[in-house]
C-alpha cells in the first residue's frame, strides 16, 4: 500500500496509516485519540471503531 | 490446499500470524467474519460461502465468541474443519462450560458454582466466604469480573447484574477467591504440546495484560506442562488439534486452571519467552492443512526448533 492520507471522521484532523495497513486494524487519532477502523484501502477509509462488544476477547 | 483465516476486528496477532503464514509461503484466504451470509441447506450458496467451501481447513481467530461459535459449527456441518473446533470454542467461550469439562476431567480447579437467581448466588457466596469472585459466563479481558468482600456489596452487585438483561444475566457464575502470589500463570498448548509459559504480574487481584499486568517468561516445568496438556484434553473433547492459553493460578493447596482460551493473545508475550509464539502457531497450522488436504507434511524450516524454554523448573 502507498502512503495516503487520511481524515479523522471525528475531529477532521489528518492522518497517515502505516505503510503495512490491514483492513479491520484499528489506528488511533493522533489529533482527538478517536479510535478508527481501516474499512478500505484503496482509497483509504476510516470509521469510528465499534465498542467492545460483550463478546469479545480471546 | 488451502487455509481460511477468519478475522473479524484484527488484532495485533492476526497480524503476526498471517505475517508467519506469509513467511512460510502458506496459501491463505483472509476472510471478514462480518461480512458472513453462511448457508446451510440452502440450493444456491452465496460467494463467500461458497469461497470457503474451497477451502481444506479454517484457522478461526474472531474476537467474537457468537460469531466464532457459529461459524465454526456451520463449516462443520459443511464438512470443513476449523482450528479451533466449535466444540472447544463452545467450551472455552464458556467459563461455566469450561468449569465443567475441567471437572469431568478431574483438572484442578477453583470452587465454581453456578446459579440462576441473586438468591441462590448469595447463597453459594455465603457458603464460600468472603471474599468471592462473580464472573459473566461470557466475556473477557477482565470485563465485568468482581471480587466483592462482604454480603452488603454481593447483594448489590446481584441485583446489578440480575437487571441488566438478557438472559445471561441471571446465569451467575461464583468462583471462590484464590489468595495468589501476585501473579497467575499462562501457557500456550498447540496440539500436543506446551509450546510457551509466562507469568503475569500485577499488584491488582486481576492479573490480565489487558489490565496493566506485566510479563515475564517461565521455564516449562513438568508439573505446568502435565497441568495445562490435562486442561487442554479436557476442552478438547476428542477435538485432534487446539490451539489454546491454559491461564493458572498458583493457590496454597497447588496450582489450578483458572480458565482455558481459545482465541488468545500473545503480543507481549513472544520477547520474555524467547518462544517465537505465533511462528509456531502458524507452522502447526500449516502441518495440519498439510496433513487434512492430502499433502505430505513438512513443519517448515523457521520453526523447526522452538520450545526453547520447555524442560526447566518453576
Amino acid at each position: 500500500m502507498t502512503t495516503q492520507t487520511a481524515l479523522c471522521p471525528e475531529c477532521g484532523g489528518s492522518l497517515t496509516p502505516p505503510s503495512d495497513a490491514l483492513v479491520g486494524e484499528l489506528i488511533a487519532c493522533d489529533d482527538c485519540s478517536a479510535e478508527l477502523e481501516i474499512t478500505a484501502l484503496d482509497p483509504i477509509a476510516l470509521e469510528l471503531a465499534p465498542e467492545v462488544q460483550e463478546d469479545w476477547g480471546e | 490446499m488451502q487455509l481460511g483465516f477468519i478475522t473479524s476486528r484484527l488484532r495485533v496477532e492476526e497480524k503476526l500470524l498471517m505475517a508467519a503464514l506469509d513467511r512460510m509461503n502458506v496459501p491463505y484466504v483472509r476472510f471478514d467474519d462480518a461480512d458472513f451470509d453462511l448457508g446451510l441447506g440452502a440450493d444456491e450458496l452465496s460467494p463467500r460461502t461458497q469461497e470457503l467451501r474451497a477451502c481444506d481447513l479454517v484457522w478461526n481467530r474472531s474476537l467474537s465468541f457468537g460469531r466464532a461459535v457459529y461459524t465454526t459449527e456451520i463449516l462443520e456441518a459443511l464438512g470443513i474443519p476449523s482450528v479451533n473446533s466449535s466444540g472447544i470454542v463452545a467450551t472455552c467461550g464458556d467459563k461455566a462450560r469450561t468449569s465443567m469439562a475441567l471437572e469431568r476431567a478431574g483438572v484442578p480447579q477453583p470452587e465454581s458454582v453456578v446459579a440462576f437467581t441473586p438468591e441462590g448466588a448469595l447463597a453459594a457466596i455465603e457458603r464460600m466466604g468472603y471474599p468471592a469472585v462473580i464472573k459473566p459466563v461470557v466475556g473477557s479481558w477482565g470485563r465485568m469480573v468482581a471480587r466483592v468482600d462482604d454480603r452488603g456489596a454481593a447483594e448489590a452487585l446481584l441485583e446489578t447484574r440480575a437487571a441488566l438483561g438478557g438472559w445471561q444475566s441471571n446465569v451467575f457464575y461464583v468462583q471462590r477467591y484464590i489468595d495468589k502470589p501476585g501473579r497467575d500463570l499462562r501457557v500456550f498448548v498447540s496440539g500436543d504440546r506446551a509450546i510457551a509459559a509466562i507469568a503475569r504480574n500485577s499488584a491488582h487481584w486481576v492479573t490480565n495484560t489487558a489490565r496493566g499486568a506485566t510479563v515475564e517468561g517461565l521455564p516449562i516445568s513438568a508439573e505446568l506442562e502435565r497441568l495445562a496438556l490435562a486442561a487442554a484434553r479436557a476442552v478438547s473433547a476428542g477435538a485432534r488439534f487446539c490451539q489454546l492459553a491454559i491461564d493458572i493460578v498458583e493457590s496454597a493447596d497447588g496450582p489450578l486452571v483458572l480458565e482455558v482460551n481459545h482465541s488468545c493473545e500473545f503480543r507481549n508475550s513472544s520477547a520474555p519467552t524467547g518462544v517465537d509464539i505465533p511462528g509456531v502457531l502458524a507452522s502447526d497450522v500449516a502441518l495440519l492443512l498439510a496433513r487434512v488436504s492430502g499433502h505430505t507434511p513438512q513443519r517448515p524450516a523457521a520453526v523447526a526448533a522452538t520450545s526453547a524454554m520447555v524442560g526447566g523448573g518453576v
